[in-house]
């Protein structure tokens, strides 16, 4: 008895068993069981720009190159890779280019650093304006 | 012969604005007010001929006339009629006749309704308005005539682009250059300021409800834009950080900042220089947005116009206006004072911190936004900028600014205590403060920025109606209800943003017919696949029934739809909206196995996000109407005190 529900469920996991069989991407629109890892490869795949398509993650990407992609980071997820791992994987394999996440470096030290510039340069403005304030009002009275 | 009268009418617009400049021009240098007198007629006269212009090019193409070049690329005979109209803009020469269009309508409303401004300001400010005009018709006239004819004719056009075959994006960009070009006015009204050294209340009042115009509509644009690419693109993003949308958030954002400080200028006569040069930045967002998008070199979803050459030519204006009235502004600035004065605590304090903010993230998407393009020019390598850096980067600024707002409205002008604010606001800070504390006990793995805007989203949505508080409800003013709506959009766009960040559920799967889907409370069955024909599409269609925890069973479905004049693909997802949330669903390819690829998603209170920025636009019209109704009472008043004298 037993052997025939095990010989039933495997035959209802045959779909399955032959999607995963077919060539290629297996995971391009398939999550990962473990809801999990399932959220830290998708907030990679947000991450991830698409190659082949214009201003695109491959998250939202149709374009079967970011199937491909999509399934290779599901995979290396599943197989225990941290999500920063995955990624310089793929920057070693197409440059900085293909994550919006830039990282910092040389080229693009300028970048990270504006912000800090930007808020400094907004606190300095402010500061300014009030200090003038309160001397002019001492010198007033 | 409607093309001909088009390209005439063009020709004629190009030179009374030629006409408009010269006689602001030669009445400013010789004192002569005659010729002042001419110049509203003419800015009228200018604004008609390129709306005439527009129209004759609309006309073109709800006619689908083959011989002429542009409708022949962006149209095709059997089209809905609203799409064969959105086609005159829906590509680049018509997108540059609607700008310049809208510029012109823009003159000669000034010329029309304009009679708070001082004469010599005015007559300065439109010949401004005439000057920029006449490099965006050179543009046309030279680069690209978007009357172009073609020999031998085609039988046929070659469509327009499907994605843009769709209600919202036939709206979307006139909002959006709307409020664009809307900017322009008060770039005019600051050279004519610097130029007349006339900068006051009075100048901050007569310009306030331009500004206040412009910003609505780009509000309006910028949210439709945002539920076009949220539905039609079918990946259930709102916001993609992608440049296009930064073009169009850099002037929305230099706008936000502008209107603040025109109130600081037109109440307490302060901040007289940095108004100026807000004025002048958010046009030149708005140009520098026409610049990215329209020159091609960003290569995005949006840039469906590819053409360096025409962009070193828009480049070119932009050099010679930024640079122009950047250069005025750094002459003048030593004799325009800063204006009166105020301490750290009080409501012009918030306005600068506000408007400090703004800058600030304006800054930030602005280097986020060309820094790539930069790296591109500069060296042999290419990086992304994407939502990872926009978010760590703006989002925190965004988060104090927000902050910020729910208290500057309850702060009095000039002076004010820390002490009694903190009284006020005591309401709102522990709602924050106890919504903070439920999200961190009741709910898993919410990030730091979704879990803090939801958390002050509670706050300030209360805090935005203080200002009304024990006040006298019909006497308030509509300007101060105005504020109350828009602020509280903010904090329910806020909120949306956060729901849909922390609390979407995806699901993808391969379905056969007869499957059922469990996402959420939703029970999802995939019934059925069909084939079904539009005007000038074929689709297939998966009829599926959705059904909420125990309610009613909905029906929607879903399509893939190939366009036969572009042999391209689109999906057209299927949106169930409930109060509480949009379930969405996409229908993606089929398998060897005949089983269909089915993405579904439910996002809990996303609707939030729109209804927010049709809020805020509301907030920003009631507050315009308010002004100008205002405005007009106390000039009544003024005529009958002097009739009384």
């Amino acid at each position: 008895m037993t052997r025939f529900f095990a010989l039933l469920a495997l035959l209802m996991a045959a779909p399955v068993a032959a999607q995963n069989g077919l060539p290629s991407s297996p995971y391009a629109h398939q999550q990962l069981d473990d809801p999990v890892q399932e959220e830290k490869a998708r907030s990679l795949m947000e991450e991830l720009r698409c190659l082949k398509c214009q201003s695109q993650s491959i998250a939202d990407s149709d374009a079967p190159m970011a199937g491909d992609m999509r399934s290779q980071v599901r995979e290396r997820i599943a197989a225990g890779a941290t999500p920063e791992e995955v990624r310089s994987w793929l920057i070693e394999r197409y440059g900085d280019w293909v994550t919006y996440n830039p990282p910092v470096n040389a080229v693009t030290g300028p970048l990270w650093i504006a912000p800090i510039v930007l808020l400094i340069l907004a606190i300095w403005l402010a500061r300014g304006r009030f200090r003038r304030r309160k001397n002019s009002r001492k010198d007033a009275s | 012969m409607i093309a001909e009268a088009g390209l005439i009418a063009l020709w004629l617009a190009a030179s009374m604005a030629f006409l408009q400049f010269a006689l602001s021009v030669i009445g400013l240098v010789k004192g002569q007010d005659e010729l002042f007198r001419a110049i509203r007629p003419v800015a009228i006269a200018q604004g008609v001929l390129v709306a005439i212009s527009f129209l004759l090019l609309v006309w073109l193409f709800v006619r689908s006339d083959m011989s002429v070049k542009l409708v022949v690329a962006n149209s095709v005979a059997i089209k809905p009629l609203i799409y064969k109209i959105s086609g005159a803009w829906g590509n680049h020469e018509g997108s540059m006749l609607l700008w310049i269009a809208i510029m012109g309508v823009a003159g000669a409303c000034i010329g029309i309704f304009e009679r708070n401004l001082k004469q010599k300001t005015l007559v300065t400010t439109l010949g401004a308005q005439a000057f920029i005009s006449i490099g965006f018709y050179a543009y046309l006239l030279i680069a690209s005539n978007p009357f172009e004819r073609i020999f031998p004719v085609p039988a046929d056009g070659q469509g327009l682009n499907p994605l843009l075959q769709d209600i919202g994006l036939a709206l979307h960009p006139p909002t959006l250059y709307i409020g664009y070009v809307g900017l322009s006015i008060a770039f005019s009204f600051a050279v004519g300021a610097m130029i007349t050294r006339d900068v006051g209340p009075e100048f901050a009042k007569a310009m306030r409800p331009w500004v206040l115009g412009a910003w609505v509509f780009l509000t309006l644009g910028i949210t439709a834009g945002s539920y076009w690419a949220y539905y039609e693109l079918g990946w259930g993003g709102w916001w993609f950080w992608d440049p296009v949308e930064n073009a169009s958030l850099m002037p929305w954002l230099a706008a936000t900042a502008l209107l603040h400080s025109v109130t600081v200028l037109a109440t307490r006569d302060g901040l007289r220089a940095w108004t100026l040069m807000l004025a002048v930045v958010a046009f030149s967002m708005s140009m520098i947005g026409t610049f990215l998008v329209r020159s091609g070199v960003l290569t995005s979803v949006h840039a469906f116009a590819v053409d360096p050459e025409r962009g070193s030519f828009i480049l070119a204006l932009l050099a010679i206006y930024i640079g122009g009235a950047m250069a005025l502004f750094a002459l003048r600035v030593g004799s325009v004072k800063e204006g009166s004065q105020f301490e750290l605590v009080s409501r012009e304090g918030a306005l600068v911190a506000n408007n400090l903010l703004l800058s600030a993230i304006l800054g930030i998407v602005f280097i986020g936004t060309l820094y790539p393009l930069f790296v591109e020019g500069m060296s042999d390598e290419m990086i992304s900028v994407g939502p990872p850096y926009f978010n760590l980067a703006t989002g925190p600024i965004a988060l104090i600014l927000v902050a910020i707002m729910a208290a500057g409205p309850l702060l009095r002008w000039r002076r004010d205590s820390a002490k009694a604010l903190l009284n006020r606001i005591s309401i709102p800070v522990f709602l924050t403060a106890a919504a903070l504390f439920a999200l961190v006990l009741f709910t898993t793995s919410m990030s730091v920025l979704p879990l803090i805007g939801m958390a002050l989203a509670a706050g300030i949505a209360v805090a935005s109606f203080a200002p009304l508080w024990k006040r006298n409800l019909r006497r308030t003013p509509m300007h101060t209800y105005g504020m109350v709506i828009a602020h509280f959009g903010i904090a329910v766009a806020l909120a949306g943003m956060a729901s849909e960040t922390s609390f979407t559920e995806e699901k993808l799967v391969a379905a056969t017919p007869g499957d059922e889907i469990l996402v959420n409370n939703w029970k999802i069955k995939f019934e059925a696949i069909e084939p079904v024909a539009g005007p000038n599409w074929t689709a297939l269609e998966a009829r599926v029934t959705a059904q909420y925890a125990d309610e009613a069973i909905h029906e929607i479905a879903p399509q893939n739809r190939m366009f036969a004049s572009a042999q391209m693909q689109t999906s057209e997802a299927a949106l169930l909206t409930r109060w509480n949330g949009q379930l969405y669903v996409v229908l993606g390819d089929s398998d060897a196995q005949g089983r269909w690829q089915l993405r579904i998603w439910w996002k809990p209170f996303v609707t939030l996000i729109w209804y927010g920025g049709v809020l805020i636009a509301l907030g920003g019209l009631l507050a315009m109407i308010g002004r100008l109704r205002r405005a007009g009472r106390q000039k009544k008043q003024r005529a009958y005190a002097e009739a009384m004298i």
